[in-house]
């Protein structure tokens, strides 16, 4: 019974070592995702320095700074929760994946605010007066949107996917012992956190 | 698992070490956007870039565990690192003769 018992344990052992590799051969397909546009951006910048740095003028680093630090600050959160629950905290850790979301909600409300004051200026693709600016200009505001919006889609999915932690704690499917899929999740969203590590400076700190 | 279950018995050393992780990239994040008020000419990108890489590496090793991972799991993000590196200095060793 016992070694019924070890070898059912060391089996659970493999299995979670791949899924967590799993999890792992996925964050690299998204890094070739972001890769792609992050050496789009690398030529553009290249061939338009004067431009990019014109047009990264009108970028609010103070709403900026802050998002930054709130995607920091859930990367935590998600992070303590993984050791909470590990610590069979399970309360603790529904509250930390709680205000993980929460964190990705308030940078999404940032998010709004700044897109809404940059369409408001009229630098939004295809506008008139965007249209009528110097190419490297277009560019980066053409970069700017795809690459902060694809990033802010990330986001929205990271937080669906904690949503759903959330509902397996609660309902015991995510364990203690079981608690690779939490594990996966938590990577996912450092993943995206670390995505804005880059954005952050090459968008908003190169005027 | 083992390796999981030490880390689980070592689990207000972990928030700690966590807490401090964090304070650390919120220091750094400070740092960046102070030097990107001062004209630091060129080397202002690299700057950046140096200290995001900084981030990056604090998260990937301790919020996404790869420490405690196995050598597996840091030749793979190793070989990951390495190609997009590569891939760089390629694209600018062609972009800077043109």
């Amino acid at each position: 019974m016992s070694t019924q018992e070890h070898t059912a344990v060391a089996h659970l052992h493999r299995d979670d070592v791949r899924s967590r590799m799993g999890m792992w051969l996925f964050l690299f397909t998204e890094l070739i995702l972001f890769g792609g546009m992050f050496f789009l951006y690398a030529v553009y910048r290249f061939l338009h320095q004067a431009d990019f740095h014109v047009a990264a003028k009108s970028m609010n680093i103070l709403i900026g700074t802050v998002n930054t630090a709130i995607l920091l600050t859930s990367s935590l959160t998600i992070a303590l929760s993984i050791a909470a629950l590990q610590n069979k905290k399970k309360i603790l850790s529904l509250i930390l994946q709680g205000i993980t979301v929460i964190f990705g909600l308030l940078f999404l409300v940032n998010k709004y605010f700044e897109w809404s004051a940059e369409i408001h200026h009229g630098n939004y693709p295809g506008s008139p007066e965007l249209i009528s600016q110097s190419s490297g200009h277009i560019l980066f505001f053409g970069l700017y949107y795809v690459m902060t919006g694809l990033h802010g889609l990330h986001v929205i999915i990271g937080m669906v996917v904690i949503m759903f932690m959330m509902r397996f704690t609660i309902k015991d499917v995510i364990t203690p012992d079981h608690i690779v899929k939490l594990e996966a999740a938590g990577l996912y969203w450092h993943l995206v956190d670390i995505i804005w590590i880059f954005l952050f400076p090459l968008f908003y700190l190169i005027t | 698992m083992d390796k999981h279950n030490e880390l689980a018995e070592h689990s207000n050393h972990r928030y700690g070490k966590y807490i401090l992780v964090w304070l650390g990239l919120l220091t750094l994040t400070a740092i960046t956007v102070a030097v990107a008020g001062v004209n630091l000419g060129s080397i202002t990108i690299a700057t950046a870039i140096i200290i995001a890489s900084i981030k990056s590496y604090l998260v990937l090793t301790v919020f996404m565990h790869l420490k405690s991972e196995s050598k597996t799991f840091k030749i793979f993000v190793g070989v990951a690192v390495f190609f997009i590196i590569i891939s760089l200095v390629l694209l600018f060793s062609d972009y800077s003769n043109m």
